[in-house]
């Protein structure tokens, strides 16, 4: 890909990305962000090409690292945005219940 | 190498499956930008990774799986356990550690990238170079920065703003460094230095430890979000030096959605962006004000008292704040609201747009305790509500209740949007001592004629007031 070519796909995925976000209610601000945080996660693409074609020790060591890096982005942020949510639906009843039960302990 | 390598990299089927991956996490955000969809979209976004991941390990020429099921392997056992482990209550802090450990991998990858064009021994082509420099420094900023952060919010370093003298100088000192390393490195693009490139890092790790020091724990969200838009630049950069279209796209986006995101929650305060970061709240008016605390007349009250002015009262409004949410008071305070109601008395939640250290994080936690939806109120909407109010609870909150935002020109929060509940007939205070808020500024409320402090634990308090209710 040419260099012109990459800023071009730059410029137009900020417009969207100015777009897509406007008007969010308040409630939504914290799991949005979480969720955006998760996506950014993707730069474990970025570990995984490293170390796949990698040939050299401390580059193994760097790359597994950002792999790990990544995972727990990718991860840890698509879970946490789903629980924050999770709170928010009407009908999953027995979660709610369950977060219930354990604060219902030093009732 | 890679049994499985079916895609050549750069290749006309890997791209198409990258802008597959792209257009999901377009259409998760969106969705996440409404309530009934929200869900729904962090699912499509998911999978869109998930696209995005088994492209990668598709591509012709991947090899050291060993290393790679290692380093995914760690990371999702983390990322799960973090995940399910963490209270509702932390989930601020757990954005900025995610959001720090992505930068941690930018930064990472920007090294190993460095140390790969190095080992080629020919001249590096700026458009790589430039892109990996940025990376490394935002990358390096982002993930110390967010460190901080973290530190912050879990109370390992004190959330008052902190600032060793000179800080300002300091700070454009290292990026006038910073800068210059850069250019030094990209001038001699054809033998890079890689020990200059390793200083450039620890040089940006420091930048991003001070500007986040000196920054209070109530701007916290402000700056997580900050950070989390430049974490997404960050993966774009890197995404132009591996020429990868998927990591352009999800960079840029979050680092524009992020912005917006960023600006509306500084605008939620009075407040720039500017001015969160270079500002702080101001050291010599805190000071001072703690000075005077001492000798200010302020009423004090029990929770039989507090029980009983709110079972005789027609409407009570609840100010939830962060206070709140570290007593883990959602449950307790929601019982207090369920004993109000069979009396007949009309309870509703005050939603400042940053209580709390996140936009929603009081939402979060008050869905968590089964609150009614329709019973959480916006400020905008409650404000003109307040005068016809009996009584206001304010639970663990602080700043976003301090008339001085109204009544001090002079005050360092002046002009933020408050909860007015100044306006309310009765105003009881739940809080463990008369201690100023984040912004470090003492409340006038406090010491207003019709203001009781309850001072004691939000969530003891609550279950007391309850329990005091049931008798009455």
């Amino acid at each position: 890909m040419s260099v012109m070519t990459e800023i071009t796909i730059f410029v137009l995925a900020a417009f969207v990305g100015f777009e897509v976000i406007s008007k969010v209610p308040t409630t939504l601000h914290t799991p949005l962000m979480s969720q955006t945080n998760a996506i950014h996660g993707i730069v474990m693409l970025g570990g995984l090409i490293v170390v796949g074609y990698a040939n050299d020790p401390l580059e193994y060591v760097i790359g597994t690292i950002a792999i790990a890096f990544g995972a727990i982005n990718i991860v840890g942020g698509f879970m946490v945005t789903d629980r924050m949510l999770g709170m928010f639906s009407k009908k999953p009843k027995p979660k709610a219940d369950a977060a219930d039960g354990k604060g219902g302990g030093d009732k | 190498m890679n049994p499985l390598a079916v895609l050549q990299p750069g290749g006309d089927a890997a791209t198409a499956l990258y802008i597959v991956a792209f257009s999901l996490f377009i259409v998760g955000v969106k969705r996440g930008t409404h309530p009934t969809t929200a869900k729904q979209g962090n699912l499509v976004a998911a999978a869109g990774m998930a696209v995005a991941v088994v492209t990668t390990l598709l591509l012709d020429g991947i090899g050291n799986w060993g290393l790679i099921a290692l380093g995914l392997g760690i990371g999702t056992a983390v990322g799960v356990i973090a995940s399910v482990r963490v209270k509702m209550t932390e989930m601020p802090q757990m954005v900025a550690l995610y959001n720090g450990v992505g930068g941690g991998a930018v930064a990472l990858i920007a090294w190993s990238e460095i140390r790969h064009g190095i080992s080629l021994g020919e001249e590096i082509p700026l458009d790589t170079l430039i892109p990996v420099l940025f990376a490394a420094v935002v990358g390096s900023v982002s993930f110390w920065g967010s460190n901080i952060a973290f530190a912050k919010l879990q109370d390992l370093i004190p959330t008052r703003p902190m600032a060793v003298p000179g800080q300002q100088a300091i700070n454009v000192v290292l990026l006038i460094g910073i800068v210059a390393a850069c250019v030094s490195i990209a001038i001699n693009n054809d033998d890079p230095n890689q020990a200059i490139f390793i200083a450039i890092l620890i040089a940006a790790g420091l930048l991003g430890n001070l500007v986040v020091l000196p920054i209070g724990g109530a701007d916290m969200p402000v700056v997580i979000s900050l950070l989390n838009a430049f974490t997404g630049l960050s993966a774009a950069a890197a995404g132009f030096a591996l020429d990868n279209v998927a990591l352009i796209v999800a960079g840029t986006l979050v680092g524009s959605s992020g912005t917006i995101l960023t600006m509306e929650m500084a605008t939620a305060m009075n407040r720039s962006v500017a001015n969160v970061l270079f500002a702080g709240f101001g050291g010599a008016p805190a000071g001072g004000a703690a000075g005077s605390t001492e000798e200010r007349p302020h009423t004090s009250i029990g929770a039989q008292d507090a029980a009983i002015k709110l079972a005789y009262a027609d409407s009570v409004v609840i100010v939830p704040g962060y206070g709140l949410a570290v007593a883990q008071a959602q449950h307790a305070i929601k019982e207090v609201a369920d004993e109000l109601e069979k009396r007949g008395v009309t309870v509703s939640y005050a939603i400042h747009p940053v209580a709390g250290r996140m936009p929603g994080h009081m939402n979060v936690l008050l869905a968590e305790a089964d609150v009614p939806y329709e019973q959480l109120r916006e400020m905008e909407e409650i404000n003109p509500e307040m005068p016809r109010t009996d009584v206001a609870v304010i639970v663990g909150a602080n700043d976003v209740t301090n008339p001085a935002a109204k009544n001090d020109p002079d005050s360092p929060i002046a002009g933020m949007p408050i909860i007015e509940v100044d306006q309310a007939q009765q105003v009881i205070v739940i809080k463990r001592s008369l201690s100023p808020g984040f912004a470090g500024i003492d409340n006038d409320l406090f010491y207003e004629a019709n203001t009781s402090m309850l001072f004691a634990d939000a969530k003891q308090a609550a279950a007391d007031i309850a329990a005091e209710i049931q008798q009455l």
